[in-house]
Order: C-alpha cells, then sequence, then structure tokens
C-alpha cells in the first residue's frame, strides 16, 4: 500500500493559500487527525488529498491509490436531505468502486448493504426516506456507506461535529476498526480529548503545519498557542509568497 | 350524450383525434419523468427559460424553410444545446450560478432570435411556434414525438444512477465518478429535446406545462422516486385525454386545455394528495404512542 506524500502543496482559491508549504507523508495505516482554528485549511486539505480540487502549488503523490481506494465524507455532506431515497439506496451507493455507472446490484450486493446498515445499528430504517433521520442517525447512514466502500484511506471532515454522544461512541469504533485493518484514516476533528485518546497522531494546522507528529508532541499547549495566533481573514495586500515567486 | 360519445366517440370517429391522443401520450411519457428530475434538482424553471431559448431556433428554421418540421427541430435542438452548453460552461468555471448564467443566455438567445426574424422583415405567424397544433399531427410530427420518448425512456434509464446521485450528494458523485458534468449535460440535451418534440404539438411554452404541472403534482401523492415517474406519467396522460376532449367538446384551443387539464390535477394534488396535501394538514394532528 502506498502513502499519501505531500510535496511542499499549496492550496487554495483564488490565488490565496487555505494551506501552504505543506510537507509529508502519511503512512499507510496512520490514524491522522487534523486540528486547527477556524480557517486553517483543514477542509480544503482533505478536499486536496480526495482531489477534489488541485493543489496551487507543489504535488501531492496518491502512489498507487486510484480514486476509488479513497473514500471522503465531507463536512455535513452537500446531502439534499429533501431528495426522495431510503437509507437502503443511499447505503447502496458506497458500492461505486464494484457497480460503476452500470454494473447491477445482486442479493450478495444486497446483503453487504444489509450488514453495513446492521454495523451502524439502523436496521429497521432501511426503507425510511432520508428527510426522515437525525442528524446523527444520517451520519451512521453515510458511515455505513463508507464501510461499503472498502477504501484503503479514508478521509472524515468534521463526522462527529453536532453528533449526539452515544452515535459519536459507536462510530468512534468504527474507526478504530479500519484503523486495525490497516486502513489510512484521515480525521478533521475539534475535541482535542478525543483526540488525544483515539488518534495516535495529529496535524495541527493553521494555513502551515504548525506541528505534525506523535499526538502528545504536537498538541503541546505552545503550538496550541502558536496556531491560535493566525489570521483568518484573506489580506489582498499581502505580499507573495517568496518560494514560488520565482 | 351517452358516455360513448362523451369519451370514446371522437376519438373512434376521426383520425386527427386519435393521432392527437397517440402524439401528445408518447409526449407525457418522455416529457413527465424529465420534470420529475428538473422539480427534485430545484430547477423548474429552468425548462420554461429553455423553451424561450429554442423559441428563436424554431423561428429561424421556419424562416429559412418555411413551416418544416425538420428544419424546426433542427433550429431549436441548435439554439436549446448552445444555450445549455454555454450555461454549463460558465456555471462550472466561472463564479456566476447556474441560474443566473442561464437567465443571460436564453435572454441573449431569445433577443437574437427576434432580431433575426424582423432583419428578415418577413410577417411570420409565430403563433404557430408558440401555440402549436397538437390537432395537425402528421406522420412526421408522430414519428418525432414517438422516437423523443424513446430515446429519453432509454437514455434516462441508461444515467439514472449517477443523475439521481447527482441530486442527492454531488459530492460523493465528484469522489467517485467523473460522470456528473457529462450526466448533467445529457440530462440538459434530454430537456431541450423534449420541449422541441413539444412545440410541434403544444407550442414551445405549452410543453413546458406537460413537464412540470405532473411532476410538480406527482411529489403530493409519493415520497419515493419509482411511484413518483409513474404518478406524473399518469396525470400527463389524464391531463392529454382530458384536455382533448375538452377541446373537442366545447371548441377550445388544444394545447391551452391540455395544460389546463393538468393545472386542474394539480390543484387537487395539491389540495388532497396524501403525501404532504393541504387536507392532511387541516386535519387533527395525531401520532403514534411509539416512535
Amino acid at each position: 500500500m502506498s502513502a499519501l506524500r505531500l510535496e511542499d502543496v499549496t492550496l487554495g482559491y483564488d490565488r490565496h493559500p487555505a494551506v501552504h508549504h505543506l510537507d509529508g507523508a502519511v503512512a499507510p495505516g496512520a490514524l491522522l487527525a487534523v486540528v486547527g482554528p477556524n480557517g486553517a485549511g483543514k477542509s480544503t486539505l482533505l478536499k486536496g488529498l480526495v482531489g477534489a480540487i488541485e493543489p496551487i502549488g507543489g504535488r501531492i503523490d496518491r502512489g498507487a491509490l486510484g480514486p476509488r481506494d479513497i473514500a471522503y465524507l465531507p463536512q455535513a455532506a452537500e446531502l439534499d436531505r429533501s431528495f426522495p431515497i431510503d437509507v437502503f439506496d443511499l447505503v447502496a451507493t458506497g458500492l461505486w468502486r464494484r457497480t460503476g455507472l452500470f454494473g447491477g446490484v445482486g442479493r450478495a450486493d444486497r446483503e453487504r448493504v444489509a450488514e453495513a446498515i446492521a454495523g451502524v445499528g439502523l436496521t429497521g430504517f432501511e426503507r425510511r426516506a432520508i428527510g426522515t433521520l437525525s442528524g446523527g442517525q444520517l451520519q451512521r447512514a453515510l458511515f455505513a456507506r463508507l464501510l461499503l466502500q472498502d477504501a484503503s484511506v479514508i478521509l472524515l471532515d468534521e463526522p462527529f461535529a453536532a453528533i449526539d454522544a452515544k452515535t459519536v461512541e459507536d462510530l468512534l469504533a468504527l474507526v478504530a476498526r479500519w484503523h486495525s485493518e490497516r486502513r489510512t484514516v484521515i480525521a478533521v476533528l475539534h475535541d482535542m480529548d478525543m483526540v488525544r485518546r483515539a488518534f495516535p497522531e495529529t496535524l495541527l494546522l493553521a494555513r502551515r503545519a504548525v506541528a505534525w507528529g506523535p499526538t502528545a508532541e504536537a498538541l503541546k499547549p505552545e503550538r496550541l498557542l502558536e496556531a491560535r495566533a493566525m489570521t483568518e481573514a484573506f489580506d489582498d495586500a499581502a505580499p507573495f509568497c517568496s518560494a514560488n515567486a520565482a | 350524450m351517452t358516455l360513448y360519445d362523451a369519451l370514446v366517440g371522437p376519438f373512434a370517429e376521426f383520425a386527427f383525434m386519435r393521432r392527437a391522443l397517440v402524439g401528445s401520450l408518447a409526449l407525457s411519457l418522455g416529457a413527465a419523468p424529465i420534470g420529475v428530475f428538473l422539480m427534485l434538482r430545484r430547477m423548474s424553471l429552468t425548462g420554461d427559460a429553455m423553451a424561450h431559448a429554442i423559441l428563436p431556433g424554431a423561428a429561424v428554421g421556419f424562416l429559412v424553410a418555411g413551416l418544416s418540421l425538420p428544419a424546426m427541430t433542427l433550429g431549436g435542438l441548435v439554439a436549446g444545446v448552445s444555450v445549455a452548453l454555454l450555461t454549463g460552461l460558465v456555471a462550472r468555471t466561472t463564479v456566476l450560478k447556474e441560474d443566473a448564467a442561464l437567465a443571460s443566455f436564453y435572454l441573449l438567445s431569445l433577443a437574437l432570435g427576434v432580431t433575426l426574424v424582423s432583419l428578415k422583415g418577413s410577417n411570420v405567424d409565430l403563433l404557430h411556434v408558440l401555440f402549436g397544433s397538437v390537432l395537425a399531427l402528421d406522420d412526421q410530427a408522430m414519428l418525432l414525438l414517438a422516437g423523443v420518448a424513446s430515446v429519453t425512456l432509454v437514455a434516462l434509464a441508461l444515467i439514472y444512477r449517477p443523475l439521481v446521485l447527482e441530486c442527492v450528494d454531488p459530492g460523493f458523485l465528484r469522489s467517485v465518478s467523473r460522470a456528473g458534468g457529462p450526466v448533467h449535460f445529457i440530462f440538459l440535451g434530454l430537456v431541450v429535446l423534449n420541449l422541441v418534440a413539444g412545440f410541434q404539438a403544444l407550442g414551445t411554452l405549452l410543453a413546458v406545462g406537460v413537464m412540470m404541472l405532473p411532476a410538480a403534482a406527482a411529489r403530493f401523492w409519493s415520497n419515493a422516486l419509482t411511484p413518483m415517474f409513474a404518478v406524473a406519467i399518469l396525470v400527463a396522460s389524464l391531463a392529454s385525454v382530458a384536455g382533448l376532449l375538452v377541446s373537442y367538446h366545447f371548441d377550445l384551443p388544444t394545447g391551452p386545455a391540455i395544460i389546463l387539464s393538468a393545472g386542474v390535477l394539480y390543484l387537487v394534488s395539491v389540495a388532497v394528495g396524501w403525501s404532504g396535501g393541504v387536507l392532511w394538514r387541516l386535519a387533527p394532528p395525531r401520532h403514534h404512542r411509539a416512535a
């Protein structure tokens, strides 16, 4: 399995970097938390890793990983909850890697979908429209889809925001299971206690990597203070970065 | 007047009524499911804008070749597809959202068309294009309507999975496939195709009615996608039959009669549809003892 390697990566919008000059590698099987203040570029980094946006500078080396090997759960998903689709069908879209555009969904597939739904504790909800689910239940359904995607790299953007404690506990157990299966999991998180408890590695981000390494090291108070000093607003008068001016 | 005279007689007696029936049923079959997708994607007004975009193309076809179905169809298709492509291009590569881009381009298309028509200095009877002539469908028009319905249903079946996913969770579709963009264009192409087919029968503007009214009505009868398609097609077909009969018995223009029938079915659905109809909201709220 290949590592995700970042070489002097700069990601951003409209020439304003959200994250710049990021160097490092995520080893296969790593369980990495990405933390940092609002506007630090955490979501942007994930979008870059999954390939939803192209780096302004540097490059992201995904090795042999194809797009279908990387599963991505965006923040609060751009999901249209009023769309008439039920839990089973939504979860079943996780089979995409196998079915593609036209492949059929057979009995074995339906069993796998049912298994994934059971795995997140949503049995009995199969035919419920997604619009009738609570936030926690919907997040469970999206995790069931991740289970089906069977990807070797899983990117989670604030997966536990505004989710009840019981659901967080259950979903965190799934994350631990993925880790034990040697999958790479990268999660954007806000709860420092959870990070310290469950994530061996941490990237502390504030437009740049303030710290990247073992969680205990990365989350030292002086590091957190340094990250908090980051300015959030775009500065149009800011000079262009000298590293890529050449 | 017996029931037979009222409901079956006109069709049994007159070939033009049978042709009108088959033509409008074919249109219902393709346009109604398209309408359901437009509604679910909050693009209900896109059909209307597209109808305006097609109009000048059809008019130019009319100017060049007279009342020729192939020329007007081709003109409408070219105008519609150009507007769809330009809209998509601007929406996907600039800050402008799809609705604003579409509004800009359909207005351009419309103005350009009207200018072209006036340059020719010909006194074109655009009423035909605007309001169609469902009672004068020739073989060519019938084939066009049936062909478009077939192409639409087959194409929808082929792009169904990514199209649904593009509606529900576009972010997820982007992460697993690059089909989102092409599928969206194919879908817009189908919208244009159905409007072009519809203008021969109902006229450009009314063709939107058979697309959107049944779809909007269907929303009040089901919370699931498949039944929604069925209800939309059923409503469109019922409206076609009812409209033709009303138009025959009361000597009313056929296109508007069909759309008005669809409108009545829509209003009934808003009132009593069991999935969100107004009537059920007025009923005293009840709930189960347990979840």
